[in-house]
């Protein structure tokens, strides 16, 4: 029996020894099928021996066994499968809508036609209040939305992290996201009166639960290998928050952002419509319910759509990038 | 030891105070572990065992299902305590690499071995190069920027095996790292973990139900029966590296320790 220390040694150096001769036959035997099929580089490593061979047969596994680069989509094409169906949907609503207007079905100050709301529009457009009464609403849901970002964050964690804390309120916060958040506007009222204080409170009951239940499931979803491998890399209470929790968790908690920013633009909108009053700057919601109060139906159509606008915009432009390159980063998004 | 001039390498990264006096890598002292409460729920899963790890050393414990070995090495890598006996690694917290890669897809290759290194220590402007050193070392030398889903299964598990090594431990902990590879990246992972074995001072402890797999890569074979996990029986591997494992005496001793662990397994069939 050969000692251990002989055998480490000639490893990975030199064919010879004990069981050489047929090492080396076994290694170019290797080399040569490799060859074949694989590249040259593995034919010219058959000549150095088994070490070569070796590091040529992995190359030609790895290459064999990645992925092929995927090709690039056109621009064409994009714009062909991403743009032009909704744009179709979107004509086909409005082509509905007008025709209905124009059989005059109803009145126009019950239905107005697609071109009286688009000339609302233009009415606050030349006025030059418009951009004012959207960034009023924009403002003030960011801001709440910020907020809520900073107190969901760390509750999250405490619900998803601490088992007295999960069994105390976790139920409350999970059954808080079913009760619509308007329900909060009368107590809000009576809270702070007609203020900014009673928007931002709805604001943040809406979107708070939200926030801290998807860190809660993408904390929950955290694949336990991973938390193991975190611990046999030593990361503990801080570090194993910071290395593998939160970025673990990152795909579940950008979902509960992104639902988080939908709770907070709809009852931002619900406490604009129902606490407003002259001290308060016109937002959006504002701007409808003056519009309700002198019955002027293109003004309120106009509104609704200034805001499902400003919500799908802010998703499209901040959200879903975000959370597709996330996706995508860690191969969980398949290209189609 | 001829492994001397590569271990200098890996200590100059890392302060650890040397390790070298102690006799054995890691000593398993009349571990016993069971599960549940005391009474007649309780299962016992490991019985008594005790092995030791010698500086160095490639040892495989090999077992059919329900003999522990998983249950052995979380006592090892300090996941679990045992219920009975004590279990020392001087060498300090040891690496362990798993049947799956568990490598973060949140990091790059690169980045994923630098956090092992950010997490023992390691200041921030050595981290790149010994991560790159790491990855050359793994034969991937251009993978440094590579996300996880972008590497085949047998990349991944050499990124894992970077990653444990990069922990810097005396002692590298496997369970059953190749058993979800095909036979061919397998074949090849074998030979890279015996060159790199050879070339490091790392001791292995190496899980495994594959009786060719453990004659392949192991100094010494360890054999547990199931359902109290017990030593059975051991061998020493005379066998110089590198081995194929198509070899005949690789053959010949794998099917002498099958038998074995045959008759081991055919035991819980009678009752």
């Amino acid at each position: 029996m050969a000692s251990t220390d002989t055998t480490r040694a000639t490893g990975d150096t030199e064919p010879t020894g004990p069981g050489g001769g047929t090492e080396a036959a076994d290694g170019t035997g290797t080399a040569t099928v490799a060859a074949g099929t694989v590249s040259t580089a593995t034919r010219k490593a058959g000549a150095d021996g088994p070490a070569e061979s070796l590091a040529g047969l992995e190359a030609g596994l790895d290459a064999l066994d990645s992925a092929p680069a995927r090709e690039r989509v056109g621009l064409g094409r994009i714009l062909l499968a991403k743009v032009v169906p909704p744009l179709v949907a979107i004509a086909l609503v409005v082509t509905v809508w007008q025709l209905a207007a124009a059989s005059d079905l109803k009145p126009d100050y019950v239905l107005p036609g697609p071109l009286d709301v688009a000339d609302s529009v233009r009415t606050m457009w030349l006025e030059g209040t418009l951009l004012d009464y959207i960034w009023t609403s924009i403002s003030r849901g960011a801001l709440g939305f910020v907020v809520s970002v900073a107190i969901g964050t760390p509750l999250g964690l405490l619900v998803a992290r601490v088992k007295v804390v999960r069994a105390a309120i976790g139920p409350i916060l999970s059954g808080l996201q079913s009760l619509p958040s308007v329900a909060w506007v009368p107590a809000a009222i009576i809270w702070f009166g007609l203020t900014d204080a009673t928007i931002y409170a709805v604001v943040l009951l809406g979107a708070v639960p939200s926030i801290a239940n998807g860190l809660v499931s993408g904390v929950d979803q955290i694949p336990p290998l991973h938390l193991r491998a975190g611990r046999t890399l030593g990361a503990r209470g801080f570090n194993s928050v910071r290395h593998v929790l939160l970025p673990a968790a990152l795909p579940g908690y950008l979902a509960g952002l992104k639902q988080g920013w939908a709770f907070s633009w709809r009852s931002l909108m619900a406490a604009e419509l129902i606490a407003s009053s002259p001290d308060l700057g016109t937002g959006l919601g504002q701007l409808m319910e003056n519009f309700r109060v002198n019955s002027d139906m293109s003004g309120v159509l106009a509104t609704i759509i200034l805001i499902l606008i400003v919500g799908i915009g802010i998703d499209l432009l901040f959200f879903s990038p975000l959370e597709r390159r996330v996706l995508r980063s860690r191969g969980l998004l398949v290209r189609s | 030891m001829t492994t001397a001039l590569a271990k200098q390498e890996t200590a100059a990264a890392a302060p650890v105070a040397p390790q070298a006096s102690s006799p054995y890598a890691a000593r398993i002292d009349h571990v016993s572990k069971s599960f549940g409460r005391p009474g007649p729920g309780q299962q016992l899963v490991l019985d008594d065992v005790s092995i030791d790890v010698a500086p160095g050393e490639f040892v495989t414990l090999l077992g059919a299902s329900g003999c522990g070995k998983s249950t052995l090495l979380n006592l090892v890598a300090g996941l679990d305590e045992p219920s009975a006996g004590a279990i020392d690694v001087p060498g300090g917290r040891p690496a362990l690499m798993f049947q799956e890669h568990a490598l973060f897809p949140w990091l790059t290759a690169g980045k994923n071995i630098e956090l092992a290194l950010k997490l023992r220590g390691v200041a921030k402007a050595d981290r790149r190069p010994e991560a790159e050193r790491l990855l050359e070392l793994v034969r991937l030398k251009g993978a440094y920027g590579k996300r996880v889903h972008e590497l085949s299964g047998g990349m991944r598990q050499r990124v894992a095996l970077a990653r444990a090594l990069a922990q810097d431990s005396q002692l590298l902990l496997m369970d059953e790292p190749f058993a979800a590879l095909d036979a061919i990246t397998r074949d090849v992972l074998h030979e890279e973990l015996t060159r790199i074995w050879s070339q490091t001072s790392v001791s292995v402890l190496f899980v495994t139900h594959n009786v060719r797999e453990a004659v392949r890569l192991a100094q010494r074979v360890v054999l547990l029966s199931s359902r109290p996990g017990r030593i059975a029986r051991e061998w020493q591997i005379g066998l110089p590296q590198p081995r194929r494992i198509e070899d005949a005496a690789v053959a010949e001793l794998s099917v002498e320790i099958t038998e074995q662990l045959r008759g081991e397994i055919r035991r819980h069939g009678q009752h």
